[in-house]
């Protein structure tokens, strides 16, 4: 096999690895449950008041937006921040003294950060489908749009992530990442329709996957009336599909460019002055 | 000319001609290859013409004060650092152009911190180690078997603990472990036992010593001359952006003194002299004196003396931006200092 070919497989394995260790560390099971269970305690408690005019529970109204968020929030938040963290500890510059540790490095990456996406779906999901009434997934075809809207979305997100990851060599930098996101979660018609928001917030909402992920997530879960909600009163598959794609061709031009030039930059002393600059943070 | 005084002259005119040597092709055996490699961070010259060669199964100790380009020139020769000029050839090949099968071939050993520190020791070289299978030939088998490496390193007790489980020595030990897992030619080692208690120092030291056994060529820094002497056949010292000396640790003594130390006690009375010619003094005394000498020692310069003046001795000698290695570094200089006849006079007055 070549050496191409034996990285690849590394690199899944690698991936493989780091899931196990996730799945069977308390701490880490811990953070990935910790968001969706307080979501769905919320959502539980606003199962019995209903969007006006309609019968739809708030608590199902909001699901879909929540799951499109979580798809987002591994794409962009788990990337950038594993990115960082295993810039600063060294990870990569190991990596990097491998033959094709790199290549491989990155693959393992794509898999844990696909798993966390599929992951970060189905804990909110399907408790969901148990805990409220009226949300629920009757078609194959629901199931097909999800899985679709799902690889859509890590597409376009992970790069992104992956370029802000590899903009900063610091974790406690995550914070200038989190605040801007939060504020475009806002703005995204994640928990309440974005319509309700004035037109040049919704003009900057629908630049940003967040917006179209949760409205895929709607078409998929939501019966069709309740697309009259949304701008233009449909699901917008063209314009969603759009976007998405102009974050992938974006992300999968660039991406590489920012990865190469991080990578290109890692030695023994840049990892030295990190652990240095941390330590005495610490102190 | 005493015989000793004849030796310490050789062993700089053999550095002498491997340094002019250097300067001609490089050999089939030789596997490290710098010449005049300069390094400029913005306008600062870090280094200023480093010229130095390793043959294959040497151990090289790079020594030099802090900020004087060792880590630098590791990282330049590693791959992992652009050169600002000069010629660099590691397995002939150019760092800033090797390609992955030349990596497969080089061994680095990281300072770790807390990277990894969720995998098990034998999955973490197992999962390492796998990337080298590709690059395997005939004469080497890639990679290291991963029980056998891990016995090795002294790790087999604690193979399926976590990473992060490890006491400081055994992570140490597990970075060496992953620096030579691909079975490398070419294994560099900065600062390897920082933070070492002295079991774990010759532990490691035994574990080099092994691996040169193999053929490797070694080039580490530190700053435990004790370290630099044991483990290395050759000593550089950098310092003012040059090497300004290379030898092996008696070589370097003989550089900077020919003198050696005698020490002795007759009665309860001690002695000490300070010469050029040890063994002739020494015959003198005990002619004179017989068996009532006791405790006799002889010592050269030991490599901290050497080292000291080499280094602080070449830069308080500096005025302003002159150029450091011109005071220490000419090569007549250098065997002039070797030969120089410091004190003839053998002092006759000590041996009463």
């Amino acid at each position: 096999m070549n050496a191409s070919g034996v990285a690849i497989r590394a690199g899944i394995r690698r991936g493989l690895a780091e899931i196990r260790q996730m799945l069977t560390s308390g701490p880490d099971l811990l953070s990935v449950l910790f968001f969706p269970t307080i979501t769905l305690i919320v959502m539980y408690f606003l199962r019995d008041s209903t969007l006006p005019g309609t019968d739809i529970s708030v608590g199902s109204a909001a699901m879909p937006g929540v799951l499109g968020m979580q798809v987002a929030f591994a794409g962009l938040v788990g990337v950038s921040a594993s990115l960082m963290v295993e810039r600063e500890d060294g990870t990569l510059l190991r990596a990097k003294a491998v033959p094709n540790g790199m290549f491989g490095y990155l693959v393992g990456k794509i898999i844990v950060g696909a798993f966390d996406g599929a992951l970060a779906m189905l804990i909110v999901l399907i408790p969901g489908l148990f805990l409220l009434d009226g949300f629920r997934i009757e078609s194959l075809n629901a199931w097909l749009t999800l899985a679709w809207v799902l690889a859509l979305g890590l597409i376009a997100t992970m790069p992104i992530g992956a370029m802000i990851g590899s903009l900063s060599d610091n974790p406690r930098n995550m914070g200038l990442v989190m605040l801007p996101l939060l504020g475009l979660v806002a703005i995204s018609g994640v928990f309440y329709p974005i319509t309700a928001l004035p037109g040049w917030v919704q003009f900057i909402a629908q630049l940003f996957p967040i917006y179209w992920l949760g409205l895929g997530m709607r078409s998929a879960l939501l019966p069709d009336a309740a697309a009259a909600v949304e701008i233009g009163g449909s699901w917008r598959y063209a314009e969603m599909i759009g976007v998405l794609g102009v974050w992938i061709v974006v992300g999968l031009i660039f991406a590489p460019i920012l990865l190469r030039r991080m990578a290109r930059r890692e030695s023994g002393s840049t990892v030295a002055a990190r652990r240095d600059r941390a330590l005495q943070r610490v102190q | 000319m005493t015989e000793v005084d004849k030796g310490g002259t050789s062993a700089s005119a053999t550095q002498t001609a491997t340094e002019v040597g250097g300067l001609a092709d490089p050999g089939p055996d030789t596997v490290i290859d710098v010449r005049d490699l300069h390094m400029r961070y913005g306008t600062n010259d870090v280094l200023k013409g480093v010229t130095f060669s390793a043959e294959r199964g040497e151990v090289l100790a790079l020594l030099g004060p802090n900020g004087a380009g060792k880590t630098t020139t590791i990282e330049i020769l590693e791959g992992f650092r652009m050169r600002s000029g000069g010629s660099v050839s590691v397995l002939g090949t150019d760092p800033a152009h090797g390609n992955e099968s030349w990596r497969a071939r080089l061994g680095i050993v990281l300072q770790s911190w807390r990277d990894h520190g969720k995998w098990r020791v034998r999955e973490l070289l197992h999962h390492l180690g796998s990337f080298y299978t590709p690059y395997s030939t005939e004469a080497i088998r890639r990679p290291w078997n991963t029980d056998e490496l891990i016995e090795a390193v002294g790790l087999s007790e604690h193979a399926d603990k976590r990473v992060m489980r490890l006491s400081g020595g055994q992570r140490r030990r597990l970075d060496v472990a992953i620096g030579i897992v691909g079975k490398p030619e070419v294994l560099f080692l900065d600062e390897p036992t920082a933070g070492f208690d002295p079991h774990a120092r010759r532990e490691f030291h035994d574990l080099v010593h092994r691996l040169a056994d193999e053929n490797i060529t070694v080039l580490l820094t530190t700053h435990d001359l004790d370290e630099a002497e044991k483990l290395a056949d050759r000593i550089l010292v950098l310092a003012g952006g040059r090497i300004i000396a290379d030898g092996s640790a008696d070589a370097l003594s003989r550089m900077v003194s020919t003198k050696a130390e005698v020490r002795w006690s007759i009665g309860t009375e001690r002695h000490v002299h300070s010469t050029d010619d040890a063994t002739t003094f020494v015959r003198r005394l005990l002619t004179e004196h017989g068996s009532a000498v006791q405790d006799l020692e002889v010592r050269r310069a030991s490599l901290e003396d050497t080292y000291m003046k080499l280094v602080y001795g070449m830069e308080s000698g500096l005025a302003g931006d002159e150029d450091a290695a011109q005071v220490f570094f000419g090569r007549e200089e250098q065997v002039t200092v070797a030969a120089e006849p410091h004190g003839r006079d053998i002092d006759e007055e000590g041996a009463r």
